[in-house]
């Protein structure tokens, strides 16, 4: 399996070298119709890992100062995500570190500040606790405290988070929240493979520190038409991914393929759900959440980590501020339970379709 | 030694037919050092322990049963089914558990070693003191944790012995590439304790070895830092493919198979004969038969499980106002019950 992505990275490698814009692309940019017959010509589907492995070729392809490294990437990280990599651009730029995240992090931080891209990589978010104090007490008030003069905007952290049906307490943490809680961090989730290349560039080249979560479920299960150029997609977007008119779903990563099975369930029986993919939880997109929440009256939020001061808590305290007289009825969270993330009990700690559909017949027929 | 080899292979076994899940590390080739040190503790001593803590565990005493029911998932399990491959904890036979975070172990270790010493010293129960022995690997080697630990130990002069079971290899990270100074018994002298290093793959030199530390600690000498060079014949884990291993390498440890080689040692001696020997593995075989066929009709864990432990009182977190468990409220699937 491993080899086999190999070949398939140094192939995709050398039909971007040959067609790859010279910029980076941002949404607004207008693109040379030629080009954009080439990238529809030049799509493939590709899972969430080789997604993100070509979002990471090009990142080093167009910075000569980035560097990847973490635990085992050199071989292909223990996901294979950093494929390719090192025979590429060689052990000078990706590079594996010894065991100890804290210095990972904190190393990229120091890093950053030189001004180069560092791309560090901890191997599951569940390990992430011990560079939690590099994270939010040097990454996040770098630029605050030194008066602009150094930042470590450079720095991204990439983490494999969330469920994966076998992981037990420790491989399968959504920390999301306590990142959320610090400023002068941003945290990106993607839910799709197309999604996660584009919001990994992005990532990668925004001036401020970026904790990127990717979903682990997803790595493998989730195939999508990926473009093969280099594309951004914007951060702090939320993107409405499937209209409706009697409730609001927000979501990011795994979870949302979750909703929209409840989703489609609920239409059955006549309820019109709108689904929106937060992509970045801070700074996140009030507004979006917002007009839409205007337009059902209804709210309900989803996600894996447990539901008491999880992420939902503040998406639901902001919209209740904007939208107070508007809501027909309390907003809901559908989240993981108040535990531990268990082992054997996985199936039940989850917000399950079931769940979600539950609440969402609930909240309509308040 | 036995056992632990025969329970690994029946645990690979189970884990392609699905009865177990999730991620399990397999100690074949490193049992040498979990019996060289843990057959000489008394059932007082205490054991920490890393994610490869299955044989560990057996050493220490607890029955394979409840530990492949621990596997299965089962109420029988020595956690209740909690905790899983990774996470081995028995109360009676003093195993504080199997960690898995790659260094987390040391310091609980430090602490349980503290105790024994203050329950010695000030409390005056006892006549020698309990010791802890801490393993862990070479990758944990690097980590803060484990060089705030050797400096608290010999600072305090506490009755533990950090066990390194340097197998050279950190999932796919090999260690001459990953430590400055490959030599990790060289640490302990930095920190004010000796360090050792034996052949881990012996399981006679490493109980000599053993012996001699866990004696100091018991004296009320200290700390002591010991490596054992060692090898670990399967991949990382279970899902690992082991593909960046030298073949040579891995044939190289695996001519110094410690159960052969003191097969080797016993029938030379005239210790035993192979007909014994071969009545012990009989009787192992049985046993971990019999730890599967124990582990597969144990129940599952009732959902109420899901609830209890989280604090120390259940009844505020995990049994509702009623009297039952919350997990019973039919709004609980919901998710609309609050908990």
């Amino acid at each position: 399996m491993a080899s086999c992505l190999r070949r398939y990275g140094r192939r995709l490698s050398v039909s971007i070298c040959e067609k790859r814009e010279l910029s980076t692309a941002c949404e607004g940019k207008v693109i040379q119709q030629q080009q954009q017959q080439q990238q529809q010509q030049t799509a493939k589907l590709l899972n969430l890992c080789s997604a993100i492995n070509q979002a990471l070729h090009l990142a080093l392809e167009t910075d000569p100062r980035s560097y990847v490294f973490g635990e085992d990437v050199s071989f292909g990280g223990v996901f294979r995500c950093t494929t390719g990599l090192t025979e590429r651009f060689g052990k000078n730029r990706v590079f594996n570190t010894p065991l100890c995240e804290q210095g990972i992090v904190g190393f990229g931080i120091g890093l950053a500040a030189m001004g180069n891209r560092a791309i560090a990589e901890i191997q599951f978010a569940d390990y992430i606790y011990p560079a939690f104090d590099q994270i939010v007490n040097e990454a996040a008030k770098f630029r605050y405290r030194s008066g602009n003069q150094y930042d470590c905007g450079g720095l991204t952290i990439r983490a494999p988070y969330g469920a994966v049906g076998h992981g037990g307490h420790y491989h399968s943490q959504s920390p999301e929240a306590f990142f959320c809680h610090v400023p002068g961090i941003k945290v990106v989730i993607p839910r799709s493979p197309q999604q996660a290349k584009g919001l990994l560039l992005s990532c990668i080249r925004d001036p401020n520190p970026v904790v990127f979560f990717e979903p682990k479920w997803l790595y493998r299960l989730a195939v999508e038409e990926v473009p093969e150029h280099d594309y951004m997609l914007p951060l702090s977007e939320a993107e409405v991914i499937r209209e409706g008119s009697d409730i609001t779903l927000v979501g990011w990563g795994a979870q949302l393929s979750i909703m929209e099975q409840a989703c489609t369930d609920a239409e059955k029986d006549g309820i019109s759900c709108e689904l929106i993919d937060l992509k970045t939880l801070i700074p996140w997109d009030k507004e979006t959440v917002e007009t839409s929440v205007r337009k059902t009256g209804r709210l309900l939020i989803s996600h894996e980590a447990p539901v008491t001061g999880g992420f939902g808590a503040e998406i639901s305290a902001s919209i209740v501020e904007r939208c107070f007289l508007r809501l027909e009825a309390p907003v809901a969270r559908v989240c993981g339970l108040d535990t531990p993330f268990p082992l054997v009990f996985e199936p039940f700690y989850m917000p399950t379709k079931n769940k979600i559909l539950d609440a969402i017949k609930s909240t309509v027929n308040y | 030694m036995v056992l632990g080899r025969a329970f690994e292979d029946m645990c690979a076994q189970m884990y392609y037919r699905g009865k177990m899940f999730g991620f399990v590390h397999l100690y074949n080739g490193q049992e040498a050092v979990s019996t060289g040190f843990i057959k000489l503790l008394k059932k007082e001593d205490y054991v920490v322990s890393t994610y490869r803590d299955h044989v560990h565990a057996l050493s220490k005493g607890v029955p394979a049963r409840a530990v492949m029911s621990e596997l299965f998932g089962k109420t029988t399990g020595c956690c209740r089914g909690q905790g899983g491959s990774m996470h081995m904890f028995s109360k009676e036979h003093n195993l504080l558990g199997g960690f898995a975070f790659i260094g987390e172990g040391i310091p609980v270790a430090t602490g349980a070693a503290f105790t024994s010493k203050y329950k010695r010293e000030v409390l005056k129960e006892g006549d020698s003191e309990d010791v802890t022995l801490a393993f862990f690997g070479d990758g944990t080697c690097n980590n803060g944790q484990f060089f705030e630990c050797l400096n608290l130990a010999a600072l305090w002069k506490l009755p533990i012995v950090f066990v390194v079971e340097n197998n050279l290899w950190a999932i796919g990270m090999s260690h001459l590439r990953a430590t400055s100074d490959p030599e990790i018994w060289k640490k302990g002298p930095a920190f004010g304790m000796p360090g050792v290093h034996v052949d881990g793959m012996d399981v006679l030199k490493v109980r000599e070895v053993a012996k001699a530390a866990i004696g100091r600690a018991r004296r009320g000498e200290g700390p002591t830092l010991v490596e054992c060079e060692t090898y670990r014949f399967r991949g990382h884990s279970l899902a690992d493919p082991d593909e960046l291993r030298d073949p040579a390498e891995k044939a190289h440890y695996a001519a110094r198979d410690p159960i052969i080689s003191l097969k080797k040692y016993i029938i030379e001696k005239s210790l035993a004969s192979e007909a014994e020997l071969k009545v012990i593995e009989k009787k192992i075989d049985e046993v971990v038969e019999d730890a599967v066929e124990f582990a597969n009709e144990s129940p599952l864990p009732p959902r109420s499980q899901l609830l209890e432990n989280v604090f120390a009182d259940p009844k505020g977190f995990g049994i509702g106002p009623d009297g039952r468990y919350r997990c019973e409220d039919p709004k609980f699937t919901e998710g609309t019950a609050h908990v």
